[in-house]
């Protein structure tokens, strides 16, 4: 069940262990798609499942890897990346930033902000 | 200080432009920018518009999404657009009814296409070509049209013309001259140009004036002067532009007799306070149609509002596109005086045509027209530009090229600092070497810091040219690492994973990298050399991160996020009963199948989550994979062979089924093709494929390094009459050391063709063993073959892996986001 605090919406994505390290898993809330990523065990990110290129659902599928030291995520169907701590495309030319969220770990359990 | 207002009437390219560079150069914010755009959407690039009909979207195509405006604290009023200016009370009203002053305004209207006043142009299904609303449009009308025809056979009309191909329709081109491009092309010249647009499937009609437009209501035919007609149901009119000038005229500035805001060097109108640029600006009598001039223009009048000094003197309308799949590019004057020398080669056999105009001297080139091959094009426009002395002989300047003739004596160092090399964002040679120097030390970080090569895109090569001379002046070698993680090449990787023995990404990334994660560049690279030597599982637990989707998930990612299938058939051969059970598997999951090239049989369509019960149902059935997934191994296709054929020698399927259970599963820098042939007559086509076999009276010829797809490439034989035995051996140890000294990504044919001595290194390697690695080679090969273990087998057996296979972490629904249609009764995507 969501938790609400200080007018903010935390909703429980799953056990930690069901996040293996360095892999996104893609988390259904209500209509919306949240791909989460245990980045390296201590970061952990979420974002837009969509690639904003052509709105596919695909992006909890795509590699992370670091660039100049910003974490970043590239989507699996063309390669373009994005960072995983802003949303902002980090290719060339024009593309829609992602939405992020904020996520917490609490007693084994993983959280999403929404 | 109270802000100044800067209005900006219409937001097209170069009025988008004019508000980015004044944004940009007003860091004091000094002024508040307000434009006005007629359209739904704000600028777009025009340029590329004819790409809406192929891949790209309105998205795609926009200059810079509202947030950008908002960011900049632009004002940008859409959908709406000035219909008065007050010059007394300087102030602006538009339709909507919003009023505001201004302290400069800026006229940025553009143009309208020119539509000719011929009888029955209203007609529906005539249409212009200038918005996207236009090409919605034309899109909306060609779904129940088949035949169309543009009226004018300029620049712009040939991109219609091959727009309404690629909607479905058959084209026309309808020219009044004697010839296509008119403006731009002699005769010859436009004589190879039709013989290129006919051959891509569209008709010209030459000396065609149009007198009728007919049909009731909807366009049926068109009637010409000649008496001649044509069976049409859209037309498109491209018969030039007129510049948008209503809004001047009305308010008492200067215009041209032939229309447009006349403007001073200053690009000031006869209102000290109005400037106008662009397709609207009519300077020293001539309208400039081109965008490199509006930007120019746009960062002209930015800079003298800011307080700078920014005459604009002229400019280059030198040109280079791509139209109907062909190089077409003019630079310079292309109108010679008598005294000029003409030197033109035309090939209507190859379709190229190229023309310089030069100096009476020799001595300088004064422009040109490049049609089919315009390679040349950022040199020739160069030694215009800077009045570089030409070579005695300049015909060599437009000869195909050979390695050396590319270049201008001296290449980059002969231009000088001032060279521009970008005219789409004003770059000029000493910016370039500059941003080198300070620390860019790559094209995309030139392109990052300088906007160079951002446009058009047509200075790139040059712009790579200057950067490179720039990197070797500075004594710098081309990087060669990996990636940034990674400063060793993939083949020194192999090597570093290979002698001590390392088994995991993080331990090598420990020892011999930087970071803590990797990248998407060196993540698959190592998991790919980590396979190739070690050959464990790909999606077991320290390696699944490092696989691209597709080795990740075993199966082939499509657009719409689900996936195709692909289960091994050795050699293509197949039984009914496997045939039927691959039938029944595609109907349950409702697959839409499709027979490869490869002689294999793959299903589209598969969610994520049904990927292992599927992969059950075909492994029951006695399928493996068939790694069309990864970088490995495909297939190896094969004729009946002398089984059945009455002229075949050898028996092709049996070896090519043998040498695939061989080679199957083994990770390599890219995919592998190969096929085998029972005779001579080479019906497998085994001539371009990685590794092929043709089978002879005395055994078998065995070819390498051959390619299909993008760049083809005929194998080289490396030996013949070779027993089964040998060339098994043969082809061990060519694989072997292809996975071991191959770059990234690259298949047999580019590797071959970069190795030092080619095909014949390739003979003292495999087969005298001159570098002393056979032992190691052939080591290798028999550790891959004996634990060969099919991935999806593994996979489906053990419950960790398979709960990888969800979309969702929290549900076992399906992506809800696919949806499918139906056409020639399979499901496809919407």
């Amino acid at each position: 069940m969501p938790e609400t605090t200080d007018k903010t919406t935390w909703i429980e994505a799953g056990n930690e262990a069901d996040f293996p390290e360095g892999l996104g898993v893609c988390i259904k809330h209500n209509d919306d798609q949240i791909a989460v990523f245990n980045y390296n065990g201590e970061e952990w990110y979420a974002v837009q499942n969509s690639c904003p290129h052509e709105d596919q659902m695909v992006l909890s599928r795509g590699l992370t890897g670091e660039a100049k030291g910003e974490p970043k995520v590239a989507c699996p169907l063309h390669k373009r990346s994005f960072s995983l701590r802003s949303g902002e495309f980090l290719g060339e030319g024009e593309m829609s930033c992602l939405n992020t969220y904020e996520v917490k770990r609490e007693g084994g359990k993983v959280f999403v902000k929404v | 200080m109270k802000q100044q207002n800067i209005i900006v009437i219409g937001n097209g390219m170069v009025g988008c432009k004019f508000c980015a560079r004044l944004a940009e150069k007003d860091t004091d914010k000094n002024f508040k920018i307000t434009t006005f755009c007629e359209e739904p959407n704000p600028a777009y690039d025009r340029v590329h518009l004819s790409e809406y009909f192929s891949d790209k979207t309105v998205d795609d195509l926009i200059l810079q999404p509202l947030a950008w405006y908002e960011e900049n604290g632009i004002d940008i009023h859409l959908e709406d657009k000035v219909v008065k200016i007050d010059r007394k009370k300087k102030t602006v009203t538009s339709e909507k009814g919003v009023e505001l002053a201004y302290d400069k305004l800026v006229l940025a209207t553009g143009s309208v296409p020119f539509v000719p006043p011929v009888p029955g142009i209203e007609k529906k299904g005539v249409f212009v070509y200038r918005t996207i609303e236009d090409l919605d449009a034309m899109m909306n009308h060609a779904k129940t049209a088949t035949t169309a025809a543009v009226i004018g056979g300029g620049l712009l009309g040939l991109e219609a013309a091959k727009a309404t191909q690629d909607l479905g329709l058959k084209s026309h081109v309808v020219e009044f001259a004697d010839r296509l491009m008119p403006r731009q092309v002699d005769e010859a010249g436009g004589a190879i140009l039709k013989g290129i647009i006919e051959s891509r499937g569209l008709d010209v009609h030459l000396n065609k004036a149009t007198t009728q437009i007919s049909g009731e209501g909807a366009v049926t035919g068109m009637e010409f002067k000649d008496g001649s007609t044509l069976e049409v149901d859209m037309i498109v009119v491209s018969a030039g532009i007129r510049p948008r000038d209503e809004l001047a005229r009305d308010c008492g500035l200067e215009v041209g007799e032939r229309g447009g805001v006349v403007v001073n060097d200053q690009l000031l109108t006869s209102d000290p306070d109005i400037y106008a640029i662009g397709e609207i600006a009519l300077y020293n009598n001539f309208i400039y149609g081109l965008v490199a001039p509006g930007y120019t223009m746009a960062d002209a009048v930015a800079t003298q509002i800011v307080g700078g000094k920014g005459d604009f003197k002229g400019a280059d309308m030198s040109t280079k596109l791509k139209l109907i799949g062909t190089d077409v590019a003019s630079f310079g004057d292309i109108e010679p005086q008598e005294e000029h020398r003409n030197l033109t080669i035309s090939d209507p056999h190859t379709g190229v045509y190229k023309r310089l105009i030069i100096t009476q001297d020799g001595e300088h080139l004064i422009g040109g027209i490049l049609i089919g091959d315009a390679e040349a094009y950022g040199n020739l426009l160069q030694m215009t530009l800077n009045k570089i002395k030409l070579p005695k002989d300049p015909l060599q300047l437009i000869l195909p090229a050979t390695d050396e003739a590319v270049d201008l004596g001296g290449g980059p160092a002969a231009l000088p600092d001032t060279a521009q090399i970008c005219s789409c964002e004003n770059v000029s040679k000493g910016e370039i070497c500059s941003a080198v120097i300070d620390g860019s030390r790559s094209v995309t970080a030139i392109k990052d810091c300088t906007k160079a090569g951002t446009g058009c895109g047509g200075c790139v090569p040059l712009l790579k040219k200057v950067v490179d001379w720039q990197l070797t002046e500075l004594g710098e070698a081309v990087n060669t690492d990996l990636c940034e993680c990674f400063a060793y090449t993939r083949t020194e990787l192999y090597e570093v994973v290979r002698v001590m023995g390392i088994t995991t990404f993080d331990e090598l990334l420990g020892t011999h990298g930087k970071g803590e994660v990797g990248c998407e560049i060196c993540k698959p690279t190592v998991a790919s050399i980590l396979a190739s030597i070690h050959n464990d599982k790909v999606i077991s637990k320290e390696h699944a991160k490092l696989q691209d989707s597709n080795d990740r998930f075993l199966a082939n990612i499509q657009k719409n996020g689900t996936y195709s299938i692909v289960p091994r058939v050795p050699g293509g051969e197949i039984t009914a009963d496997r045939l039927i059970v691959i039938g029944e598997v595609a109907k349950e999951y409702d697959l839409y199948v499709k027979i490869t090239g490869g002689q294999r049989i793959d299903l589209f369509g598969a969610h994520l989550n049904d990927l292992p019960d599927i992969w059950r149902k075909l492994i029951d059935a006695g399928f493996e994979s068939g790694h069309a997934y990864g970088k490995a191994l495909r297939t190896i296709k094969s004729c009946v062979g002398s089984t059945w054929c009455r002229f075949g020698v050898q028996d092709s399927v049996g070896l090519a089924i043998r040498l695939e259970n061989r080679y199957k599963g083994i990770r390599a820098p890219h995919k592998i093709k190969s096929a085998c042939s029972g005779c001579t007559r080479e019906c497998a086509e085994a001539q371009s494929k990685d590794f092929g076999v043709i089978a002879t009276e005395n055994g078998y010829n065995l070819f390498l390094g051959g390619n299909g797809g993008m760049k083809p490439r005929h194998a080289d034989l490396f030996a013949t009459d070779l027993d089964e035995e040998t060339i098994t051996k043969y082809i061990d140890r060519y694989l072997m050391y292809y996975i071991k000294t191959a770059d990234r990504l690259t298949r047999t044919s580019v590797w071959l063709e970069g190795l030092e001595g080619g095909i014949e290194h390739l003979k003292d390697v495999i087969i005298d063993d001159k570098l002393g690695l056979c032992e190691e080679l052939d080591k290798q090969m028999a550790h891959l073959v004996d634990t060969y273990h099919c991935e999806w087998k593994d996979a489906i057996e053990d419950p960790e892996k398979l709960k990888r296979f969800q979309h969702f972490g929290n549900s076992e629904e399906k992506d809800p986001n696919v949806k499918m249609i139906r056409e020639r009764t399979q499901v496809r995507p919407a």
